[in-house]
């Protein structure tokens, strides 16, 4: 068992920046001897994602004094993992990424406690991903960023004069890589963007129109999506296409191979097949070193004050020299996962019906035929006609009852609203207050909203 | 049981391709120290298959060792730090050959300065301003590629030094297409005559490729303005116009994207002034021992003067693009044809060439030339100073914008710093802040020194800030992990570039501002 003494040997170039005081550190820092045992203590960081980010971000912040980490993958180990994901070897293809990245970083730096989750991020519950002082993700889809950006700025509250309330704010460091290029970014729900805040910046992916696939193909890509999209069903109505599957992948192949040469077309491989099938994106692991170190670094300095952060939104992109930029994006304050939601103050006499025509009427909603969700439970659904019969018997019921008879709570209206003179449909987030009732604030100056 | 290389490398091969994974597989690395910036540097390359590496320092493990370097574990306290790193790496990857030597750079360098020309390239990290000066120099005369990397608390360094680096298969993102559109050649011309753009078919009217569409119509403007494609705004936009009033209706893509590939035809004729430095380059006077790469330029020449009447071989690719099948197959085989025959009379030119100068002309083989045909608008020669040269007379224009602007300036500031902690190095044999009692002491040592550094660069009332003068002190020369992380990735993706010969390399000084995260090549 190491003593202090060595303890303290061993983090001797960290300490320089925890135990020092500094002039470019962001507020609230506390240099200390013992602030690395402090976070060493209460800090629990959760690692989404055992891949080619994942392993380079658990090595990066073992090494960074965190000693409580957890991290959740569902997937196994595959052979085209081993060109970059470092922590693994052939004879781990097929195990759980999680549990051999969380043995192999403990087997190396000792001290550190790795507890790895072998499922989906869905699985786990609410509670689970409220335990952690941070979380940051190593993920390779929109859709799996989307569900833990919106778990995480579900424990945001706003206080009465809408800002962020401190202990509510979950960091997330997020990361991403494609090839030579890559992004590392930083979200403070409520301060920063959060990651529905700028979903634009994630470029739409290319699929084909149908018509080009069947009528007037051009190019490989499009003999290959032939094969899969539309071939497949026609000869294997029923059976659903695998992509992990050897035999499958080999049928799309030649398939493809038959219809480039019946139009002419060249350049039909059995690593394009894969490529476009599966969507594989080119990945090597200077690019992921890359950006999970600047992950663990901003996690660092976040948990610790250290240094300023990165404010917030980092690009790589090492294809011509190496080009890094920073930019300051700001928030989506009618974000409908982050942001407060407009402020709608009411009697706890008010039924729901009443409420909803205060929705067509309030200046700043202005949703005509709104249907209103509570929790991701229906309390009215305007259409389909069965939900509007299934609901419309919570028209008379009291708004006070309908949430659970609390203070205050959030709702989803959606409807439609005019938009550049448009009819479109939104989606709006609400907050509710209850007049007089629970936790003793005096409401005199929000009054006037509703 | 080996992994079969085509699999475990495919995610990589699907960037550098098969060529480009034998260059690594060829090449032989050395890492001078192999604390965390060095080791990880290693790690990715034998990741990715580089043929082998050697391993040069001389420390033993140390307790600080555990707190940054993921190589080392307490096993190998009082152990060659070297032979614990290498034996490390090779478990990441048996099919490299890893060699340690245990010794520090600073005295192989004095004493053994041959060493180093064995090698493809030198990773020299963590070097004190004096020994990197006398390796730069080892390395130019035995033309051994160096990479410099330093990791210094939230700071750190990337340079490459070598005399030339030339690059033909540059491969950059968004490159303009070469379809030629405002000087079609015969053949494709008649192609596009063939091709009635008029036809009431309406499946085939909205399949007509815009390569069609916009060489007829571009014809037809010429026609209507002295022989003149669009230029001015104005007519660019008269231009679009005439592309809209040929649309039977709203829905026909092709035409949608006509409009949006308009400008194509108001290219201006001729070559880049990129590529048009490099072909007046005094390297094309070739002889016997120039590189490949420059008889190849001398023959591009030749070629722009002659069949190519101005303009480089035909790229040979179209983009996908709305259109019948067979419409696109053909003009996709119009394309390559020229391409091809560009490619021949590049060939004769090289050959030609060749000979002149005393060589075989065969010697560069016909699918080299067809590579260099395809590439030849995107050529890249990068030349860099030696470090003598930049350290003595950096470019200060820009070195002073560096400073003022505040997107730079901590990046700026910190390549003064770096170069001042080794400087107070040199004059107190230790790096300012290393003890927590002398912390004022050697902030005042270190701003003196830093501006010294300053005013004799010539650089005239250039500030740097005092805060960040105090957290070069503050780091005490600390090896962070996620920076060495940085840094050695960084360091490890452009040896992949000099290597693999694809992709362009930094030309520039990288530096590493892990305070806001505005890192900056420094052109000096």
């Amino acid at each position: 068992m190491a003593d202090l003494s060595s303890q303290q040997g061993r983090w001797r170039d960290l300490d320089m920046l925890l135990a020092r005081p500094g002039n470019i550190v962001s507020n609230g820092f506390e240099p200390s001897p013992t602030l690395r045992e402090e976070i060493e203590e209460y800090v629990r960081v959760l690692v989404v994602g055992a891949g080619g980010l994942g392993c380079e971000l658990l090595k990066d912040l073992a090494l960074c004094g965190f000693k409580n980490i957890d991290v959740i993958d569902m997937d196994t180990i595959e052979v085209s993992n081993l060109n970059r994901q470092f922590l693994f070897r052939l004879q781990d293809v097929g195990k759980s990424k999680a549990e051999v990245a969380a043995k192999r970083v403990m087997e190396r730096v000792s001290g550190v406690t790795i507890v790895p989750h072998f499922c989906r991020i869905e699985d786990k519950d609410i509670e689970f991903y409220s335990d952690f002082s941070i979380i940051v993700l190593g993920l390779d889809s929109i859709e799996a960023r989307s569900y833990i950006n919106s778990v995480a700025c579900s424990f945001l509250e706003y206080d009465h004069d809408n800002n962020p309330v401190a202990e509510t704010v979950k960091p997330m460091v997020d990361g991403g890589t494609e090839g030579f290029k890559g992004h590392a970014r930083v979200i403070l729900p409520g301060s920063t963007p959060c990651f529905e805040c700028n979903i634009w910046l994630f470029p739409p992916q290319v699929k084909f129109p149908l018509c080009t696939l069947a009528e007037t193909p051009r190019t490989a890509a499009h003999c290959i999506e032939y094969a899969h999209l539309i071939k497949w069903d026609e000869v294997h109505s029923g059976k659903p296409f695998d992509a992990d599957d050897p035999e499958h992948m080999q049928w799309v192949y030649s398939e493809a191979l038959k219809r480039a040469e019946l139009f002419g077309i060249t350049g039909v491989t059995y690593s394009l097949t894969q490529g476009v099938i599966k969507n594989i994106i080119p990945a090597i692991a200077s690019t992921n070193a890359i950006v999970s170190a600047a992950c663990a670094l901003e996690a660092l300095k976040i948990i610790s004050g250290c240094s300023k952060t990165l404010s917030n939104y980092l690009t790589y992109n090492g294809l011509v020299g190496t080009h890094i930029k920073v930019t300051d994006f700001v928030k989506d304050k009618d974000c409908l996962v982050c942001g407060p939601g407009t402020l709608l103050e009411i009697e706890p006499s008010v039924t729901l019906y009443q409420f909803i025509e205060m929705l067509g009427k309030h200046p700043e909603i202005l949703l005509s035929k709104p249907s209103v969700t509570h929790q991701g439970k229906n309390l009215y659904m305007q259409s389909p006609p069965i939900l509007e019969e299934m609901t419309r018997s919570n028209l008379t019921l009291l708004m006070f009852d309908l949430l659970g008879k609390v203070s205050r709570d959030t709702l989803h209206v959606s409807g439609a609203c005019e938009k550049n003179g448009k009819k479109v449909s939104c989606l709006r987030k609400l907050r509710v207050v209850f007049r007089g009732v629970g936790d003793g604030m005096t409401d005199m100056d929000t009054a006037d909203r509703s | 049981m080996a992994a079969e290389p085509k699999t475990k490398y495919d995610r990589q091969l699907r960037i550098w391709g098969e060529q480009g994974q034998a260059a690594l597989e060829k090449a032989s690395i050395c890492l001078l120290n192999c604390g965390p910036t060095g080791s990880e540097a290693l790690k990715n390359l034998v990741l990715g298959g580089i043929g082998s590496i050697t391993v040069v320092d001389g420390s033993k493990v140390e307790t600080c060792d555990l707190g940054n370097n993921f190589m080392l574990d307490e096993q190998c306290l009082g152990q060659s730090r070297a032979k614990c790193v290498c034996s490390f790496l090779q478990e990441l990857n048996d099919a490299v050959k890893a060699k340690f030597v245990e010794e520090s750079p600073a005295t192989l360098i004095d004493s053994n300065p041959s060493f180093f020309a064995q090698f493809t390239l030198v990773i020299a990290t963590q070097l004190l301003e004096n020994i990197l000066l006398k390796l730069d120099r080892i390395c130019r005369k035995a033309n051994v590629i160096l990479v410099v990397a330093r990791s210094y608390g939230l700071s750190g360094l990337v340079r490459i030094s070598v005399k030339e680096h030339n690059v033909i298969e540059s491969k950059p993102d968004h490159f303009l297409d070469d379809l030629r559109l405002h000087n079609p050649w015969p053949e494709l011309k008649e192609f596009s005559k063939s091709i009635d753009l008029s036809i009431t078919d309406p499946v085939v009217h909205k399949h007509t490729p815009y390569i069609v569409i916009l060489i007829r119509l571009a014809e037809k403007w010429a026609d209507a303005h002295n022989g003149c494609l669009p230029s001015s705004r104005q007519e660019k936009k008269d231009f679009k116009d005439l592309i809209k009033a040929h649309m039977l209706n709203i829905d026909e893509e092709n035409y949608k994207e006509a409009m949006e590939a308009a400008y194509k035809v108001s290219t201006v004729r001729g070559i880049s002034s990129q590529i048009s430095q490099i072909i007046e380059d005094t390297s094309i006077e070739v002889d016997s021992s120039s590189p490949d790469f420059w008889v190849l330029v001398a023959a591009l020449k030749e070629f722009i003067e002659n069949e190519g009447d101005g303009e480089p071989p035909l790229e040979g690719s179209i983009p996908d693009m709305t259109s019948l099948t067979e419409y696109y197959v053909s003009l996709q085989k119009i394309y390559q044809a020229k391409a091809e025959s560009d490619c021949f009379a590049m060939e004769r030119h090289v050959r030609n060439i060749l000979k002149r100068i005393g060589r075989e002309p065969d010697a560069i083989s016909k699918a080299y030339i067809k590579t260099f045909c395809r590439n030849a608008r995107k050529l890249t020669v990068c030349r860099y100073h030696t470090i003598e040269e930049e350290l003595s007379s950096p470019n200060l224009p820009e070195l002073q914008k560096y400073l003022t602007d505040e997107d730079y300036c901590f990046a700026a500031g910190f390549y003064i710093l770096l170069r001042a902690v080794d400087r107070f190095a040199s004059n107190y044999n230790r790096f300012p802040g290393i003890f927590d009692s002398e912390l004022d002491e050697d902030m005042l040592r270190l701003k003196t020194i830093a501006f010294s550094i300053i005013s004799d660069s010539g650089l005239h009332g250039s500030s740097l800030s005092e805060d960040l003068i105090h957290e070069m002190c503050r780091f005490g020369s600390a090896e962070l992990h996620p920076v060495a992380a940085f840094i050695g990735g960084v360091a490890s993706q452009e040896v992949i570039k000099l290597v693999t010969r694809q992709f362009v390399p930094m030309t520039g000084t990288f530096i590493f501002n892990g305070i806001d995260q505005k890192s900056q090549v420094l052109a000096l």
